[in-house]
């Protein structure tokens, strides 16, 4: 880890403590928007996904998408939160993204409240609450700098206003750049998970905000925050985090105070710059949506929908852990299987292991060799894989031959094993055949056969080298040794 | 009635308007200052019913639960969307710009 802006490393820096609160945006994945019929898509041409309700013209009503709710009561279980009966809000506010001039959202009593998220560490992120509410038009500001504040016209495209999204509002619990980014990361593929959103922050269907302050760490009450806007990358994330924090320790070290603000991350740039002070616009003037009556989950619908979910993301990841928990090298394979299951493989290792494949190793091959081709690999037959890694267990093909076999299988899946084994004309070296070709080459190299007798194991990798180099790699080394071993001790 | 009776302030109307985009005239201030000081004296009539027994409502009609099912309703057309904005580029509604200060 590189340290950015010598903020952690600099003595007068080391008496404040950051405090950071995420929200995130996450956009849900239904076929519809939250309060019409329009289709919900992204990258389509501006303008064509409206009607008079996402467009807010007179006398047009909202009603309430029925899989959203079910989305949003997803989340709110995956992140442990209370789900509770719940009403809508009207935020107001003059801004051109929204043609009602106010969003529909949840206020004083959200559909889910206190959850949390537990990280890869351990450490744990409380969560506020996760309310739904109505995704605003997209913007696109013209000028001849590119610069925000420069701006001559906007363009407004409105096919964005009105697809339900879930806000995930979490406690102050965060202390670091690292740890915002590992809790964003975590978060998402908890709620990817769920199948209710896809959590692509490049494709903004994942957006953060950050509230970032800094106190002295003796100091009880916190410092004033400012909030970051939009950032839609963990790399942003990560970078206005930093400047945010150097910028604020900066302020008071220089007896200046912070000043509450909404803040833009400059990637140019690569620091902050002013969006709006806080002062009147924030004050919106909530009130409860008359177009709209109260939302109250039955305990039955509840238990429905925790029933039909897709499995938890730390189920999924146990479920891989029971496989592979007597294996020698458990504790460095915690982080395979985490990749394993973000990368949704984990239901074809289970099925390959069920076909009676080594853990281990069929946990390898699929994080190591397969994570090139994520696609085809989630193709793969797993009775064919099985037999492969059985195949290379068992020393009938070398490792070096189990990953050509591999590549091969997944640039097409719908071939054999057995007949990719033919068409590579991939030749089994079984021990007989190792041990012949080692008795004419102890005879051809006896000053290092007897080093090897003397006791100079490291002759043992020159011998495998000569047969690696008379099969064309196609031996397993692991053999070789066995050998070698055998005939040494008689 | 006096200033001084009022519920809602010259400033609180002033402070309104602002967030509303509206530019009163003195005159408009000190009306919808009387005005609104008087709706909400009626509001606070209610305070003196003994209402402990009733549960707070969000919404007159006691209805809850009103869903759509995720079905698609095709869209209207874009150029029927944009023949009704005052200025459009490309199929996109044309603003004045949002952030110029
Ligand atoms: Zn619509």
């Amino acid at each position: 880890m590189t340290i950015q802006n010598n903020s952690t490393d600099d003595s007068e820096y080391s008496e404040y403590e950051p405090t950071i609160g995420l929200e995130v945006h996450c956009e849900l994945k239904t076929a519809t928007k939250l309060w019409c019929g329009c289709k919900n898509s992204f990258g389509e041409q501006p303008n064509t996904l409206i009607c008079p309700v996402c467009l807010g013209l007179p006398g047009s009503l909202p009603v309430l998408n029925k899989k959203a709710v079910e989305y949003a009561i997803r989340i709110g279980l995956a992140l442990n939160c209370t789900v509770q009966p719940s009403i809508f809000h009207r935020k107001n506010y003059f801004y051109p993204d929204m043609p009602k001039d106010f969003q529909i959202s949840q206020y004083d009593i959200p559909i889910n409240t206190d959850g949390y998220v537990l990280l890869t560490d351990g450490s744990k992120v409380g969560i506020v609450r996760a309310h739904i509410e109505e995704d605003t038009g997209k913007s696109t500001h013209f000028s001849s700098s590119g610069r925000i504040h420069e701006s001559t016209a906007t363009l407004i495209d409105y096919n964005r206003a009105g697809i339900p999204l879930v806000e995930i509002v979490s406690a102050p619990d965060i202390t670091s750049s690292e740890m915002a980014k590992s809790y964003v990361n975590e978060l998402r593929n908890i709620i990817v998970a769920t199948g209710a959103t896809d959590g692509k922050m490049e494709e903004g269907s994942l957006r953060v905000d950050a509230n970032v302050s800094v106190k002295k760490k003796d100091q009880i009450e916190l410092g004033t925050r400012c909030e970051i806007k939009n950032l839609n990358s963990l790399r942003s994330l990560g970078k206005a985090i930093d400047y945010e924090i150097d910028r604020q320790i900066q302020l008071l070290n220089s007896q200046k105070k912070v000043i509450q603000q909404t803040r833009h991350f400059n990637e140019d740039l690569n620091q902050t710059v002013t969006l709006r002070t806080k002062e009147e616009a924030e004050d919106y003037r909530y009130f409860p949506e008359p177009d709209l009556v109260s939302l109250n989950p039955t305990g039955e619908w509840i238990n429905e929908i925790k029933l039909n979910m897709p499995k938890l993301l730390i189920d999924r990841r146990q479920s891989v852990i029971e496989l592979i928990k007597d294996s020698k090298e458990m504790s460095q394979l915690i982080g395979t299987v985490n990749t394993l299951v973000d990368q949704q493989l984990d239901t074809l290792f289970i099925e390959t292991v069920g076909f009676g494949s080594d853990p281990t190793l069929t946990l390898k091959r699929l994080t190591n060799e397969a994570a090139n081709s994520i696609d085809a690999a989630k193709k793969l037959n797993s009775k064919e894989l099985a037999y492969l890694i059985n195949l290379e267990t068992s020393g009938k093909v070398s490792s070096t031959q189990s990953k050509a076999i591999l590549s091969n299988l997944l640039e097409n899946t719908s071939e054999t094993v057995d007949s990719i084994i033919s068409r590579l004309n991939i030749q089994s070296f079984g021990d007989k055949e190792i041990e012949q070709l080692l008795d004419n080459l102890i005879l051809e190299k006896q000053d290092e056969f007897k080093r090897f007798v003397d006791g100079d194991d490291k002759v043992i990798q020159f011998f495998i080298g000569q047969v690696m180099k008379l099969t064309k790699g196609q031996a397993n080394g692991k053999s070789v040794t066995q050998i070698l071993l055998k005939k040494r001790n008689g | 009635m006096s200033q001084k009776n009022n519920l809602i302030s010259k400033e609180q109307v002033l402070h309104v308007a602002k967030l509303a985009k509206l530019s009163l005239s003195d005159t408009e201030v000190e009306l919808f200052s009387e005005q609104l000081s008087h709706i909400l004296g009626y509001a606070n009539e209610l305070r003196d019913l003994d209402l402990s027994n009733y549960p707070p409502t969000s919404h007159p009609i006691e209805l809850e639960n009103i869903f759509r099912e995720d079905v698609v309703i095709e869209s209207i057309s874009n150029k029927k969307v944009i023949d009704n904005a005052p200025q459009s580029s490309n199929g996109q509604f044309l603003v004045p710009p949002i952030l110029n200060d």
